[in-house]
């Protein structure tokens, strides 16, 4: 393994390179060449017949982009189906279907009614309870076991409650050569078409198909055809220096691209996968004429709640440019299909024609693959150059006197002893232990010892290990040690008297040690790096914290802890930080070693464990998601476009290994991933382009897996059209990440200029391009009325302001979220959605499973929004605020914080006690399912209307004249004088 | 008299540059192998790196030959590019190795472009240095010595007159 491991090191996975010379599928392609000779001969009096019965089948059928009737079928389609013939039934389990129901509980009718729907149309309906991703549930077809939904990549358990059918055997069609035609037949006309509770399958029919027929297929690439309502309402010129509310009632939306609703469908989602413009423009002269920065959004691993996952022999991809089949491509017969990205044509491969759907042949276009936007596949041993790797934890803990004082360790060990059943893998996982103050000391763990031993390397400067086999151990035969370690660990360094840290020796000892696996490296750092390699001296001057000359040392001191994480990130290592510092530690030059090696970063600033509750409080939440989260190991992620448009840029932690592959040594849900395009060709030929995220991992169980993700989005050459589909949030979000690069690069003023510009550029090009209507006042659309709003949010952010003092640690950490932190989360972190609660109604409430969560209406983040009579909740992503005012009604004080008057309401309340009260109720389920999309929970804050601690809610009103920048009328003014300029 | 410091200096920068000129190309084919997805970053980098001092210190060594012979005219053709070798050096990303290139940065397209067409516009430079400085050494060797010593006579005549000479010169040892 060790020899593989260099070799994966620098070479690209075959199948993931894109060169043209690899056969794609050798095997089947020989197969299909013998089958479809034999079948020539043999049924060639059937070929009549087979004709005669698709005519039969309903008109719907008949899809535009399968030119049957057009096109003499080539002799190598009379696959028929006949009569008689023992099912091909496989016994063998794959990924069953477990459709996902809530256990046991009758649902209420209105649910039932949403049940059915679903079943009816099993694509993309968006399901109110998932709030993210629909619900599916593929009706169950006895026997057709290759996919099936599940709610992560791992597999769940099957539910109790299941329908019957799922029960039944489960069949696989994967092993060997495609399996001869008959055997695809459904002997039954009943197994064919199986029902499902009751639905006649008639109802597949109708689902989701790319382009039901031909007058459709042709609006769909027309693109423009008829301008949707929602286009005209982004167009509406806004004058913002006269409409003061721009918020929506409720948080922002992605808007939708303007697809036929076909296409819309079964687009990705925009949780997943989003577009700065909806609307690509068709040239570079046009992009540059509308002043916006085109790129993506990505959130690949996010936890989905439903994922297709198709075990098949051959992955269908692309000969040419190696795109993955995906529901944009176009069938030109059943045979041929044509690429979205690179428009070449290719061929179906056989064992393609069968749809383990339907359990039908000849539908191509009904695959999951060419259903879904984002499906999973099992890899098969293409698509890797070594076995997969176990699942392999080393976690280097800090136990320097500082980190004694800090008392993180006991909480760790404690969130690891709870977890530890928890921690993803299989009966492979591995787990070590390093620890380090001015020594690093190593931990025996062997099976067979009765206690842990601990050994001691002091030699700093020359790091080796003590012992190969004994110190990553398997987690499920050494529990016993591990526990036992755990419950020691506090107590053994408890009197540590030792000041210094070795950092980068132990994390050279940690590489050393997972060298031969790869895996995660969790870091609990808690000072300044001070011996041996990687020590690092203090750059910060804290009386330069507000000067707003310009702030410098935010690139990394030394290149020591890049060239680390490159190594790990070779070794498919990935290195997790966790800064629990007091003091200034440099933060810009460690975080370089989770940065480049696809690690996440978390930072506590001025963490104690007795005099910082709230710090300790998120460290065990953080905890408690990051070691039972999803992880994928060995990872690489390419990003196909359609031919013309070229990647320019990426943001996020990764190494970049060529133009368009990022090597991600780990890979976890809450992570997310910016891009930059350019545009290099015009877009003419097509009036679509498609953008396909790829994924491939390794996951906790050992199984190689490709995420594939498509978006597809229409290609426009009016410049209204791209101000129509222009995402604000997204582009702010990108922006944002160009302003941290740019301040890293360059310096932070000109990172502010440069966004305060992008602003400027928008309603100059708007004015002088679009706006023929007003001459005077500052007119933006409608869609990007919010853009200088989140512009000046992003100035007044940790990571970009000047003039309040700001530790260099926390602009640091502030800058790392930015890069990673998937779209929504940022959102709410740079413009906290802020909702009045004192008046809470159920009125246009939402109607979950079996609550009613209110939806209060967004309030502009500004202090004459706020009253002193109201409860005001604040969600700024990581953690909530409730603010409660002096005059604040006691009723909501009495029935929703438990306390008898405002004056009793405790300092430091850090909940919401559950009382029977129906505004209890209300405000519990609202806050509940505020939680519920985000990965890491987030702390609520009780705050009192006093001068000391409302200071948190307060510094989140941007639209406010503050230390940090102008009021936004402030700033209109300031942007409409540059206009004029 | 005939053949001088200067002439010396000429012709060592003609050798030198052809030198650089390899090495630009291999600079251009490096980052066009970037590009085209045949190369890790890491590897490209570390086989870039170690050339990129030996590239300016060959350029900073003929200049100084040039300041010695003062040759005042191309010193100053070539104090753009030393001023620019300078900057580039002051400016290079933390690392501590000698070079430039940093691999997590290299892909990125603007940095990508900008090194391919530094590629490109040395390697004119280059170019046109070579044949200036093969134009120079042929001066002050053949040419100057004909202006020399053709004073009163036609300038033709005496000019190819001096080549033959120069010919049998160079054949007589044989």
């Amino acid at each position: 393994m060790q020899s593989y491991s260099s070799m994966y090191y620098y070479g690209a996975p075959q199948q993931q390179q894109g060169y043209p010379t690899i056969p794609a599928h050798p095997t089947v392609s020989k197969a299909s060449v013998t089958n479809s000779a034999n079948y020539h001969q043999n049924n060639h009096h059937h070929h009549h017949q087979q004709q005669q019965q698709q005519q039969q089948q309903p008109p719907l059928h008949h899809v535009a982009h399968f030119s049957y009737s057009s096109a003499p079928p080539p002799s190598n389609t009379p696959y028929n189906q006949p009569q008689h013939h023992p099912t091909y039934a496989t016994p063998g389990s794959y990924y069953g279907q477990q459709p996902y129901h809530p256990p046991s509980q009758p649902p209420p009718p209105q649910q039932q009614q949403q049940q059915q729907q679903q079943q009816q149309h099993p694509t993309l309906i968006p399901a109110p309870s998932a709030g993210s991703y629909p619900i599916v549930s593929y009706p169950s077809a006895p026997g057709s076991s290759q996919y099936g939904t599940l709610s992560s990549s791992q597999a769940t358990p099957p539910l109790k409650g299941m329908h019957t059918q799922v029960g039944a055997p489960l069949h696989q069609y994967t092993a060997g050569p495609p399996p001869p035609p008959t055997g695809y037949a459904g002997g039954h006309p009943s197994q064919m078409m199986p029902t499902v509770n009751g639905q006649g399958s008639t109802g597949r029919w109708f689902y989701c198909r790319p382009f039901p027929n031909l007058s459709q297929l042709s609006a769909a690439l027309g693109g423009l055809s008829g301008v949707p309502e929602l286009e005209v309402e982004a167009l509406r010129p806004v004058n913002l220096l006269q409409e003061r509310n721009l918020l929506p009632p409720r948080p922002l939306e992605a808007p939708e691209p303007n697809l036929s609703a076909d296409l819309k469908k079964v687009n990705c989602s925009p949780q997943t996968f989003r577009c700065t413009l909806t609307s690509i423009p068709q040239t570079q002269a046009l992009l540059n004429k509308a002043r916006l920065p085109l790129g993506l959004v990505l959130h690949p691993f996010r936890d989905l709640q439903q994922l297709p996952v198709i075990t098949s022999n051959t992955i269908v991809r692309c000969r040419f440019c190696r795109t993955y089949i995906n529901p944009f491509v176009t069938f030109l017969d059943q045979r041929r299909w044509k690429c979205n990205l690179c428009y070449r044509v290719n061929d179906v491969p056989d064992e393609f024609m069968y749809n383990p759907v339907t359990r039908s042949y000849g539908e191509p276009h009904k695959r999951p693959e060419v259903q879904n936007a984002t499906v999973e596949f099992i890899a098969s041993s293409d698509y890797m150059l070594r076995p997969p790797q176990p699942a392999a934890y080393l976690f280097v803990l800090d136990v320097s006197h500082n980190a004694v004082e800090a008392g993180y360790l006991k909480y760790f060990c404690e969130a690891l002893l709870d977890k530890l059943d928890k921690l993803p893998g299989d009966a492979r996982t591995k787990v070590g232990f390093l620890t380090f103050d001015n020594t690093v000391h190593f931990y025996n763990l062997q099976e067979g010892l009765s206690q842990p031993q601990m050994l001691v390397v002091s030699d700093v400067d020359d790091i080796f290990i003590p012992s190969h086999d004994s110190l990553m151990v398997n987690l499920k035969e050494s529990k016993e040690l591990v526990k036992d370690l755990l419950t020691s660990l506090p107590a053994m360094f408890s009197q540590s008297k030792e000041t210094h840290s070795a950092l980068g020796p132990a994390l050279q000892a940690a590489l050393k040690l997972m060298t031969p696996t790869g895996g995660r490296i969790s870091v609990f750092q808690t000072q300044l790096p001070s011996l041996g390699a990687g020590a690092l001296q203090s750059r910060e001057e804290p009386n330069q914290r507000s000067s707003s000359k310009g702030v410098q040392h935010l690139s990394p001191a030394t290149d020591f802890y890049k060239k680390l994480a490159l190594d790990c990130s070779g070794l498919q290592i990935g290195v997790d930080l966790f800064l629990l510092s007091s003091q200034y530690a440099d933060l810009a030059s460690l975080a370089c070693i989770s940065k480049y090696s696809a690690g996440s970063v978390f930072s506590y600033p001025s963490f104690h464990h007795i005099h910082n509750p709230a710090q300790l409080e998120k460290f065990q939440k953080d905890l408690e998601r990051y070691l039972t989260r999803k992880i994928g190991f060995e990872a690489v992620m390419r990003i196909r476009c359609t031919k013309g448009l070229s990647i320019h840029t990426f943001h996020g932690n990764f190494f970049v290994r060529s133009t368009d592959l990022l090597s991600l040594a780990n890979v976890n849900p809450d992570s997310a991933f910016a891009v930059q395009m350019s545009i290099e060709d015009t877009l003419a030929d097509s009036s679509l382009a498609c953008f396909q995220a790829a994924l491939l991992y390794t996951s906790c169980k050992g199984k190689r897996r490709i995420r594939v993700h498509t978006l597809c989005l229409p290609v426009v050459n009016q410049l209204t059209d791209v101000y129509a589909g222009a995402d604000v949030q997204a582009i702010t979000c990108l922006l944002a990440n160009m302003a941290i690069d740019r301040s890293v690069s360059s310096s932070l003023s000109d990172a502010r200029d440069a966004l305060e510009n992008a602003v400027v550029d928008l309603i100059s090009a708007y004015k002088s391009n679009v706006s023929s209507l007003q001459t005077s006042g500052m007119v933006v659309p409608a869609g990007l009325r919010l853009f200088p709003l989140y512009i000046l949010a992003l100035l007044k952010q940790k990571a970009l302001r000047t003039d309040t003092s700001t530790r260099l640690d926390e602009r640091i950490f502030s800058m790392c979220e930015f890069k990673t932190q998937p779209l929504q989360q940022l959102m709410r972190m740079v413009y906290p959605d802020l909702y009045r609660l004192d008046n809470i109604s159920d009125q246009g409430a939402l109607h979950l499973n079996d609550s009613v969560v209110p939806q209060p209406p967004l309030l502009h983040l500004s202090a004459e929004r706020l009253s002193r009579d109201g409860a005001f909740l604040m969600d700024c992503g990581n953690v909530f605020y409730l603010w409660i005012g002096k005059c604040c009604n006691e009723m909501f004080v009495r029935d929703v914080l438990g306390c008898p008057s405002y004056s009793s309401i405790p300092p430091n309340m850090g909940h919401l006690p559950e009382l029977d009260t129906p505004l209890s109720e209300r405000v519990r389920a609202f806050v509940d399912w505020l939680q519920d999309n985000r990965g890491f929970s987030s702390n609520l804050h009780v705050l009192k209307d006093d001068a000391s601690s409302k200071l948190p809610f307060f510094q989140q009103l941007v639209e406010d004249r503050s230390e940090s920048g102008s009021s936004y009328q402030d700033f209109l003014q300031h942007i409409q004088l540059q206009v004029s300029k | 008299m005939a053949f001088t410091f200067a002439a010396f200096c000429y012709m060592l920068a003609l050798l030198l540059t052809a030198a650089l000129i390899f090495f630009a190309i291999w600079h251009i084919i490096a980052f066009d192998e970037l590009k085209t997805d045949y190369k890790n970053p890491i590897d490209q980098c570390n086989t870039l790196n170690p050339l990129v001092l030996p590239e300016y210190l060959i350029h900073f060594f003929f200049c100084v030959m040039f300041f010695c012979a003062a040759e005042w005219l191309t010193l100053f053709l070539n104090l753009p590019l030393l001023a620019y070798h300078v900057w580039r050096y002051m400016s290079r990303p933390v690392m501590s190795c000698p070079g430039l290139y940093d691999p997590t940065t290299i892909m990125n397209a603007d940095i990508l472009a900008y090194c391919q067409k530094e590629g490109w516009c040395k390697l004119a430079f280059y170019l046109l240095s070579f044949f200036y400085y093969l134009y120079g050494y042929v001066f002050l060797t053949l040419v100057k010595r004909i202006l020399h010593c053709s004073v009163k006579n036609n300038y033709f005549n005496n000019f190819f007159k001096a080549i033959g000479s120069h010919c049998k010169r160079v054949k007589e040892p044989h």
